[in-house]
């Protein structure tokens, strides 16, 4: 019988192939805190055929927003994300990339617009992909250290 | 070629084609520029000239244009005595100048704020400037004196020299030359030389512009020198700032082997890179340059809110 390092999960969610490092930024893009009243296993490092190594985060109980999912894409564009409901995979996908990121980062720029107390989303045009690059639509800087500034 | 309604934000949201229109109207309208001739082609419109930073040559050639074409403009020159100081957005000043005026012109301290201009006004935005961003009527403005003066773009030899590292119209007057496939030479001390994503953008579009420290050495065969000023302020050092300064100071003996239709350009104000011994040399082409940002400025308010001559 093969020996699970983390037992399966009843309902829930599934972060897979997080690209290796990433784990605990994208943790903190779904909010995990303290106060959060379900489990949460993280394995950090784990062998992948498809990716040498890689991260993996199962949160019991809880499923991520189309918003969360954005975010998760620009630090770990390989994720693949599996919601489950009574121990099946009801649905599997890998996180897409959107053109344009709104409203999800803040801007790096300290003098751009979007940083001044304007009613306005930051929107940032994906220039590349791999390797993530986003430029700001509005001040036009490319963005260095996405992961420090999601909002 | 249809402007109308459209906003000038970056050099970017033009193509070559559009640039090149503005530069055929901009040559049409010199005699109404300068008063030769009369139109009151914009009687009747508004322009909302918003400036919350100071600027004397935009401000003043967008509200000659405006009155050259024989329309009127609204403004907010001193912010100081505007709402903004009791705090409120700019997003908020934008939506009610909208209900005001049928264009806006506005130059902003912060790099986006044109951008955000343009999406709550339903009028045309054009950008004066916000921060250290985008000035694209000062690129128009340099593309059409450059035209003007050395009889085309296309293999000219046009050096831009100073500060090319923080200038904010040294990037997009590079990125607009490179588009013109001007042969480019950049003088600067290394520490001020252009920014290597403005060069590798360049030579994704098949420019390989030439770097250079030593000025005396470009000077001989250029078409166009366009100086940019040389801050103080990046220097920890005044002594270092004095040595580098000095070094790049344009005057009558740096031109004594220069070709003789040579055109010196500066985006003005200039400190000391240029001598007052140039002022009346063929070769000073600056205060043309100035007057220049009136036609220019004239083809674009024509273009954005259509008319006829």
């Amino acid at each position: 019988m093969k020996e699970f390092r983390v037992t399966p999960i009843r309902n829930g969610t599934v972060i897979d192939h997080i690209d290796c490092g990433q784990a605990l930024k994208v943790l903190r893009i779904i909010g995990i805190n303290d106060s959060v009243q379900y489990t949460v296993s993280v394995l950090l490092h784990v062998p992948s055929k498809k990716d040498g190594w890689k991260d993996i985060i199962k949160v019991e109980d809880r499923e991520l927003d189309a918003k969360e999912v954005d975010k998760i894409s620009l630090i770990a564009p390989h994720a693949t994300i599996n919601i489950i409901r009574d121990f099946n995979v009801a649905e599997k996908f890998t996180v897409k990339m959107p053109e344009v990121a709104k409203g999800i980062v803040k801007c790096g720029n300290p003098n751009c617009i979007t940083n001044m107390n304007e009613p306005v989303e930051t929107e940032f045009v994906i220039e590349s992909k791999d390797p993530t690059v986003l430029r700001c639509l509005y001040c036009d800087r490319i963005q260095e250290n996405v992961a420090d500034r999601l909002v | 070629m249809n402007f109308k309604g459209t906003d000038v934000v970056s050099i970017r949201d033009l193509s070559r084609k559009q640039i090149e229109h503005v530069m055929d109207l901009a040559e049409e309208l010199v005699p109404y520029a300068s008063g030769e001739k009369r139109t009151r082609v914009m009687d009747g419109k508004i322009l909302a000239n918003l400036f919350f930073e100071p600027s004397t040559r935009t401000r003043l050639s967008f509200e000659s244009a405006m009155v050259r074409l024989g329309g009127r403009f609204i403004e907010i020159a001193q912010p100081q005595n505007s709402s903004i100081v009791k705090g409120e957005t700019l997003a908020d000043t934008i939506r009610m100048v909208d209900g005001y005026s049928d264009a806006i012109v506005l130059r902003h301290p912060h790099e986006g704020a044109a951008r955000l201009a343009a999406k709550y006004s339903s009028k045309p935005v054009i950008n004066a400037g916000d921060g250290a961003g985008q000035h694209p009527t000062q690129t128009i403005l340099d593309l059409f004196t450059i035209r003007q003066q050395a009889g085309g773009i296309a293999g000219k030899k046009i050096v831009l020299v100073g500060d090319l590292k923080y200038g904010r119209t040294a990037h997009s007057l590079a990125e607009a030359l490179g588009m013109f496939g001007a042969d480019l030479t950049f003088v600067a001390p290394p520490v001020l030389q252009m920014p290597k994503d403005t060069i590798s953008q360049l030579e994704k579009s098949g420019i390989s512009p030439h770097l250079s420290s030593d000025l005396a050495e470009e000077v001989s065969d250029a078409d166009v020198l366009y100086i940019t000023r040389i801050q103080r302020e990046r220097f920890p050092d005044p002594a270092e700032y004095n040595k580098v300064a000095g070094s790049y100071r344009v005057d009558r003996s740096l031109l004594r082997d220069a070709k003789k239709n040579l055109a010196i350009l500066h985006p003005l104000p200039r400190v000391d890179e240029i001598s007052p011994e140039v002022d009346n040399t063929e070769n000073a082409k600056y205060f043309q340059q100035a007057f220049n940002g009136v036609p220019v400025r004239m083809a674009l308010i024509l273009l954005l809110l259509g008319g006829d001559l």
